[in-house]
């Protein structure tokens, strides 16, 4: 390899300074550029572990010790910061609401997502497009110039701080991406299987939740796992829409209490918070990691 | 048959439109008009004021404070991350040592950064904020805390001192966004040909020449996209503002966004067409953006 380079060396553009023979130029240069470079790589690897390592230990750690010792390991494992987290600052009924809304938001999304991307990806008729780009605009909208109005469409309603509300908000709000997503998968389906099964006699809801849908896995699993994330992790919607103390989300809770009682509470029980709030989106990314970052990534590939 | 495909349509399409119908568009339509009037958000009276919202907001030096911040992120963020981003996909993807058979390869444990540059990513924006307003605390905060192991009396207060404050939110900002670029740019560059790589390589081109002139220009179209992307996230930082800062939105209104300044006119100042006419301005300025970005990336194009 080297002698190649060499060889081609009186034709390179670059060689600008011949008093320095360029093969060692190339292997100095690469050397200090890879020390540089490796040392940056792993500092940011340390700049995105080491905080996540330092909340988890801080969890375990009584108040005194988080304020003396900040970065010691704590004396003794505090698991009474994590049941109090749970019982007395709320976690537990906070982690069941975000389970509920997300629940009900991704089911539906899911569901009445695919139903429309089918629909508008495989039949002909008057508004076909009208009704895709309808939903294509809503990805183009910042969600803060509709917070007001939809406030008072709630309010109007009588959705406001229930269960419900925030599951058809978060639905659609979910759907834009949704669409646009599907859409472009069930195109990309074999038509003949679907032609078969409605010869045969099957109906067209029956083909697709017989046939399209169980094809189409891959793509559902996909925005699937992006909408899961994006819902347990929202917390604009609900700040603004779900004021009940006693329906409030993980990520409601979570700024609620860092903000209301901030440095005057239980640190301990904070953190131990925190990673409730944490751990079940780590425990999905580290299962499905390369899932998640195909669907996290897909819009923008596209 | 024909009669069955129709009623099929509708009674798929019935439910999904009427929900976005009622709680994405009904919204953005009156958004518009409420701007128009002089609606407090808690009288049942909505007075037509023309555009008066706005005049006030074209005089409004807190407006104008909010608005440069995020064209401060606008500019920051996008160069710091994309940079950043870059950088860590070349190391991932092609900056590894040459081995056997093997002429393009990323640095050992690619993968794994790959994995943890990500992780942020995935995070709650309220988790990342909360998170680092402890690492941020002047006191007993993992920030100052290991730069006292270090030996440095630090004593900072990053988030309580009105010239550091901004900074320390774009800190948290690039922190969270950079993974994202790192596999996006990571899914680009496998894209690139490698016997591209390996006859610039055999010609003696070295890693700076094989990027600049390589990379970076088959990279410009995904480039651009992420351009966009983090434009979307600076328009925005309401989460970080608002659960983080001192105030929020302080000190001396140094971190104030406009998304913070329309929640915080209102709900909790009962002026929500005002804070409506911020989400029109909003609107006016990413379009602005988009716009730019395209005649921009279109004078660059032209370039290579």
């Amino acid at each position: 390899m080297t002698s190649q380079i060499e060889k081609t060396r009186p034709g390179d553009a670059a060689a600008a300074k011949p008093t320095v023979p360029r093969p060692e130029k190339i292997e100095s240069e690469g050397g200090v550029l890879n020390v540089f470079s490796h040392a940056f790589l792993i500092l940011w690897a340390a700049m995105v572990v080491l905080p996540m390592l330092w909340a988890f230990m801080t969890s375990f750690k009584t108040n005194a010790e988080i304020f003396t010792a900040p970065w010691s390991l704590p004396t003794k494992l505090h698991w009474e910061n994590w049941t109090g987290a749970w019982t007395t600052a709320n976690f537990g009924s906070y982690f069941i609401n975000s389970l509920i809304v997300v629940g009900g938001g991704v089911v539906g999304t899911m569901l009445i997502g695919s139903m429309a991307a089918y629909v508008l990806a495989r039949f002909e008729f008057p508004g076909n497009r009208f009704i895709y780009y309808l939903f294509i605009s809503g990805m183009t909208f910042p969600v803060f110039l509709a917070l007001v109005p939809l406030f008072f469409v709630l309010k109007n309603t009588g959705l406001l701080a229930s269960y419900q509300g925030l599951i058809l908000v978060y639905i659609g709000y979910s759907l834009p991406f949704t669409v646009f997503f599907l859409t472009a998968f069930f195109r990309t389906l074999p038509t003949s299987i679907a032609e078969a099964a409605l010869i045969d006699g099957c109906g067209h809801a029956g083909v697709f939740f017989k046939i399209m849908l169980p094809l189409a896995r891959p793509g559902l699993i996909s925005i699937g796992i992006f909408n899961v994330l994006g819902q347990w992790n929202q917390y604009l919607l609900p700040l603004v829409l779900n004021s009940d103390k006693d329906k409030f989300v993980l990520t409601q809770g979570l700024a609620d209490l860092a903000v209301n009682q901030g440095y005057a509470g239980n640190w301990g029980q904070l953190f131990a918070g925190l990673m409730i709030a944490t751990i079940p989106v780590l425990v999905v990314y580290i299962v499905f990691q390369r899932q998640v970052q195909a669907g996290m990534t897909a819009g923008a590939v596209k | 048959m024909r009669h069955g495909k129709y009623r099929f349509i509708v009674s798929f399409l019935a439910l999904p439109v009427a929900i976005y119908l009622v709680f994405v568009i009904w919204p953005y339509v009156q958004a518009i008009g409420l701007s128009l009037t002089d609606w407090s958000g808690l009288t049942p009276t909505q007075n037509f004021v023309g555009l008066a919202n706005y005049v006030r907001l074209v005089q409004d030096p807190l407006f104008w404070i909010s608005l440069w911040h995020n064209i401060i992120l606008l500019i920051v963020l996008p160069l710091v991350t994309l940079a950043l981003g870059l950088f860590f996909a070349f190391m991932i993807n092609v900056g590894g040592k040459k081995r056997k058979n093997v002429t393009i390869a990323g640095v050992r444990g690619s993968k794994f950064y790959q994995v943890v540059y990500f992780f942020p990513q995935v995070l709650s924006i309220t988790v990342i904020a909360v998170l680092w307003q402890f690492i941020y605390n002047p006191n007993s905060g993992a920030l100052n805390s290991a730069l006292r192991a270090v030996g440095l009396d630090a004593n900072i207060g990053w988030l309580s001192d009105s010239r550091l404050a901004l900074t320390s939110i774009i800190v948290v900002m690039v922190w969270w966004q950079v993974g994202f670029y790192v596999v996006l740019f990571s899914a680009g560059m496998s894209a690139i040909p490698s016997d591209i790589y390996e006859a610039v390589l055999i010609d003696g081109a070295n890693r700076f020449t094989t990027f600049f002139r390589i990379t970076f220009p088959l990279m410009w179209d995904t480039i651009q996209t992420g351009w966009v992307y983090l434009g979307i996230v600076a328009m925005d930082g309401f989460a970080i503002v608002q659960i983080m800062t001192v105030g929020p939105g302080g000190p001396d209104n140094s971190t104030t966004v406009v998304p913070f300044y329309l929640w915080d006119s209102a709900f909790n100042h009962g002026q929500a067409a005002y804070g409506t006419a911020m989400g029109v301005a909003m609107l006016i300025v990413t379009l602005l953006f988009a716009v730019l970005t395209l005649r921009f990336s279109r004078r660059e194009r032209i370039e290579f």
